[in-house]
C-alpha cells in the first residue's frame, strides 16, 4: 500500500480526510418515503396484490366467523340453562356400581320416600321427583306412540319452573290416593284433542283411563327435554299402573331424579353435604358410599361451558392454522413478486439503495399487505357473521377482542412470512439484478 | 483544471472462480481519468470491459490493487458504503434505461435523493430538484409521463436526468446509444457533450466506433488488459 502511494502523486492526504465520510453510513432513508416507496408497491400491481392479501383475508374472516359462532353457541346454551329453573340441586343415581340393571349388588337407591329426607334439611324449600317411562296414548280420536309419561309431586311446576296455562295441577291428595289424573303438556295437548278443549276428557294410558285435570304453558326444549310433549302423572300412580310388580317388588319406589329446590341466597355446599349426610345415615351407609351424584345447576353451566370452551379453542386452532397458510401464501407470492422485481431492486441499488433499504421496502410491503387484507378480512368477517346469523339458525355473537385478535396476528404473519422474501431480495448483486430480464 | 484525477486505478486485478479454476477477468489494469474528461471505453467480449466497469461504478470490488474515486481508495469498502458511494458519486446511463415502470419519470429521477442520507432534503426540495434535472435535459413537461409513455430518446434522457440529480463527480455511460436510432442515438450524444462542455465527467462504453470517436480519448482493453489509451486526434 505505501507503495502504490508514492506511485501516484497528489493523491495521498485527501484519502485519509475524508475517511469517515466513507465508512460511516449513517441514517437511514426517511420512514414516510419507505412507506410511500411500499405502497407504490402494492398499488403498482393490484391483481397481485390481492391474490397476496387472500390468505390473510380468509384467515382473518375465519378467526371472526368461527368465534361469533361459538360464542353464539354459548349464549344459546347459558339461555337454555337460565330456564332450568333456579337454585336447583339434582339427586341422580350414579351407575357406578354395577350399573342399571346390572348383576350384584346394586346398593341403596334412590327412592320415592328420599324425597321426605331430603325435605327435612334446613334451606330446601320444595322436592319434587321424576320417573319417567314411555307409553302408547289414546285419546278419542288419536293414538300416539312413544310419549314421555312423567310420574313427579306436586312442587313441580315450581320446582321446574313450569307454569299451568289451562286447569289445574295435581294436589298431595290425589298424589297420596294416586289418583287417575294428568296434565298435559302443550304440543301433547294439542296433538290429542287439537282445537277441543282437553280438560274433563278422558286419555288412556297403555290399559290406564286417566282424567285431563289441566294443560301446562309452553315452555320448549330445556337441555334435553321437550315439556311440551310430556304427560305428568302423580308418581304414585307410575309405581302402581306403570312399574311391573316384580321390579317393585325387587327395587322398591324407585325414581330417576329428585329435584331440589334451595331457598334463595342459601349456602349451596352446605345444604348439599346435609343431604348428603341425612341420606347416609337413611340409608346405613356412608357419605363415600352413597352411590348418588348430586349436580347443581351451576355444575351443568360448567360442564357445558367446558365443552363449548374446547369447541371454541378447536375452532381458534383450525382459524390460527388458516391465517398461518395466509402469511405462507404472502411468503410466496412475495419470493415470486421478489424474482420478478429483481430489475428494480438492481436499478435501486445502482443509484444508492442499502441491503437495508431493501429489506424495509420488501418487508414494509409484506406487513402493509397483511394489514390490508387484515382490515378486508375484518369486514368480510363482521359482514360474515351477521349474515350468518341473519340466514341460519345459528345464532353469532361478534366477540370485538377477536377482531383485534385476527388483526394483530395478521400484522405478525406479514412480519414473520415477509422477513425470507426481504431478506432474499436485499441478499441480491446489484450487478446480476441490474442484468436480469 | 484537468490535473484533478477522478479515477485512478493501480493493478486492478479480478479473478472469478475458486480453487483451481480461476479466471483472471482484469490482469492488472491502470488507468487515470481527470475531471472533466470524456473518455470512451471499448474491447470485445470478454476483454473484461465489463468487469472494469462495474469496479469503476462501485458496483463491485477487485480482487486486487487499489482504486481511488476522487482520490478517495474505494477499493476496501463494504457492501453498504459502496451503496452510499454511489449515491453520491457516480450516475449511471444504461443502454436498456433502467427506469422503473409505471412510476412517472420525476418520481424516477428523485429516485437517487430517495436514498441519499446525508443532507437529506425535504420531499419538496427533492421535487424541485428533481424538476430541475428533468428541465436541464428538456422533458420538464413530461415529468408525470411513465417511461411506457415515452420514445425511447425521451427515456434516456430521463435516465441522464437521474444520473445527474445528485450531482456526481463521475457519469458512467454503458452504450448509452446502443437501443436507439443514429438520429436519436445522436440527440443523446449531443446532450452528453453538452454535459461534457459544463465540466462532466464521462466514462462511456461503445461498440461503435464512430461513438467513440466522438470523445476525447479512447481506451481499449483486450484479454483483461489495457491494450491502447490514446487522445482521440480530431477532437
Amino acid at each position: 500500500m505505501a507503495t502504490a502511494q508514492e506511485t501516484m502523486p497528489g493523491v495521498p492526504a485527501r484519502a485519509n480526510e475524508k475517511n469517515d465520510e466513507l465508512t460511516a453510513v449513517s441514517g437511514i432513508i426517511s420512514p414516510v418515503e419507505i412507506l410511500r416507496i411500499a405502497w407504490e408497491g402494492v398499488v403498482r400491481n393490484k391483481v397481485r396484490s390481492l391474490l397476496t392479501m387472500l390468505g390473510v383475508i380468509i384467515g382473518v374472516a375465519a378467526v371472526i366467523i368461527m368465534i361469533a359462532i361459538s360464542a353464539g353457541t354459548e349464549a344459546t346454551i347459558a339461555d337454555q340453562i337460565e330456564g332450568l329453573g333456579t337454585n336447583l340441586i339434582f339427586i341422580q343415581a350414579s351407575f357406578g356400581r354395577g350399573g342399571p340393571g346390572g348383576g350384584g349388588d346394586t346398593g341403596p337407591s334412590l327412592v320415592f320416600d328420599d324425597t321426605a329426607v331430603v325435605e327435612s334439611v334446613a334451606g330446601v324449600t320444595g322436592t319434587a321427583v321424576d320417573q319417567t317411562s314411555v307409553q302408547n296414548v289414546k285419546a278419542d280420536g288419536a293414538t300416539l306412540t312413544d310419549v314421555s309419561l312423567m310420574g313427579t309431586t306436586t312442587d313441580f311446576p315450581s320446582v321446574r319452573d313450569v307454569a299451568v296455562a289451562d286447569g289445574r295441577f295435581f294436589n298431595q291428595t290425589e298424589v297420596d290416593r294416586s289418583a287417575k289424573v294428568a296434565v298435559l303438556g302443550a304440543g301433547l295437548a294439542a296433538d290429542l284433542f287439537g282445537e277441543s278443549n282437553p280438560i274433563g276428557q278422558s286419555i288412556t294410558v297403555g290399559t290406564t283411563k286417566l282424567g285431563v285435570i289441566g294443560v301446562a304453558a309452553e315452555k320448549g326444549v330445556v337441555g334435553n327435554t321437550d315439556f311440551d310433549a310430556m304427560l305428568y302423572v302423580p308418581i304414585t300412580l307410575v309405581f302402581d299402573k306403570f312399574t311391573p310388580t316384580m321390579f317393585r317388588q325387587f327395587a322398591g319406589d324407585r325414581v330417576r331424579l329428585i329435584y331440589v329446590q334451595i331457598e334463595e341466597g342459601a349456602d349451596m355446599d352446605a345444604v348439599i353435604q346435609q343431604i348428603q349426610l341425612k341420606l347416609a345415615v337413611s340409608k346405613g351407609v356412608t357419605v363415600d358410599e352413597l352411590p348418588f351424584t348430586m349436580q347443581t345447576q351451576q355444575d351443568i353451566i360448567d360442564t357445558q361451558g367446558a365443552t363449548t370452551a374446547a369447541f371454541r379453542s378447536l375452532l381458534a386452532w383450525v382459524a390460527g392454522v388458516s391465517l398461518i397458510v395466509g402469511g405462507i401464501g404472502i411468503m410466496n407470492i412475495m419470493l415470486v413478486s421478489v424474482t420478478e422485481r429483481t430489475r428494480e431492486i438492481g436499478i435501486r441499488q445502482s443509484v444508492g439503495a442499502t441491503p437495508t433499504d431493501i429489506r424495509l421496502q420488501f418487508l414494509t410491503e409484506a406487513v402493509m399487505l397483511s394489514l390490508v387484507g387484515g382490515l378486508i378480512g375484518v369486514a368480510t368477517g363482521v359482514g360474515g357473521s351477521i349474515l350468518f346469523g341473519l340466514t341460519s339458525d345459528m345464532r353469532t355473537v361478534i366477540v370485538p377482542s377477536s377482531i383485534l385478535l385476527a388483526f394483530g396476528s395478521a400484522a405478525l404473519v406479514g412480519i414473520l412470512f415477509g422477513f425470507f422474501p426481504a431478506n432474499k431480495a436485499a441478499q441480491l448483486d446489484p450487478i446480476e439484478a441490474l442484468r436480469h430480464e | 483544471m484537468n490535473n484533478q484525477p477522478i479515477i485512478q486505478t493501480e493493478n486492478l486485478r479480478k479473478v472469478y472462480g475458486m480453487g483451481d479454476i480461476q479466471v483472471a477477468a482484469l490482469g492488472g489494469v491502470d488507468i487515470r481519468i481527470d475531471e472533466g474528461e470524456f473518455v470512451a471505453v471499448m474491447g470485445p467480449s470478454g476483454s473484461g470491459k465489463s468487469t472494469l466497469m462495474n469496479i469503476l461504478g462501485c458496483l463491485d470490488r477487485p480482487t486486487d490493487g487499489r482504486y481511488l474515486l476522487a482520490g478517495d481508495d474505494v477499493s476496501g469498502l463494504n457492501k453498504v458504503q459502496l451503496a452510499s458511494i454511489r449515491n453520491r458519486r457516480i450516475g449511471f446511463i444504461f443502454q436498456s434505461f433502467n427506469l422503473l415502470s409505471r412510476t412517472s419519470a420525476l418520481r424516477n429521477v428523485m429516485l437517487p435523493l430517495v436514498y441519499k442520507r446525508e443532507g437529506q432534503l425535504s420531499p419538496k426540495a427533492r421535487e424541485e430538484k428533481a424538476m430541475a434535472a428533468l428541465e436541464a435535459v428538456g422533458l420538464a413537461d413530461r415529468a408525470n409521463h411513465e417511461p411506457n409513455e415515452m420514445s425511447g430518446g425521451q427515456r434516456q434522457r430521463v435516465a441522464i436526468a437521474r444520473a445527474l440529480v445528485n450531482d456526481p463527480v463521475l457519469v458512467m455511460a454503458d452504450e448509452p446509444t446502443g437501443n436507439l436510432d443514429t438520429k436519436t442515438g445522436d440527440e443523446i450524444m449531443t446532450l452528453l457533450h453538452e454535459l461534457h462542455g459544463r465540466g462532466r465527467t464521462i466514462l462511456m462504453v461503445t461498440h461503435e466506433q464512430y461513438i467513440a470517436d466522438q470523445t476525447e480519448r479512447t481506451i481499449v482493453l483486450v484479454d483483461g488488459r489495457l491494450h491502447t489509451d490514446a487522445a482521440n486526434g480530431d477532437k
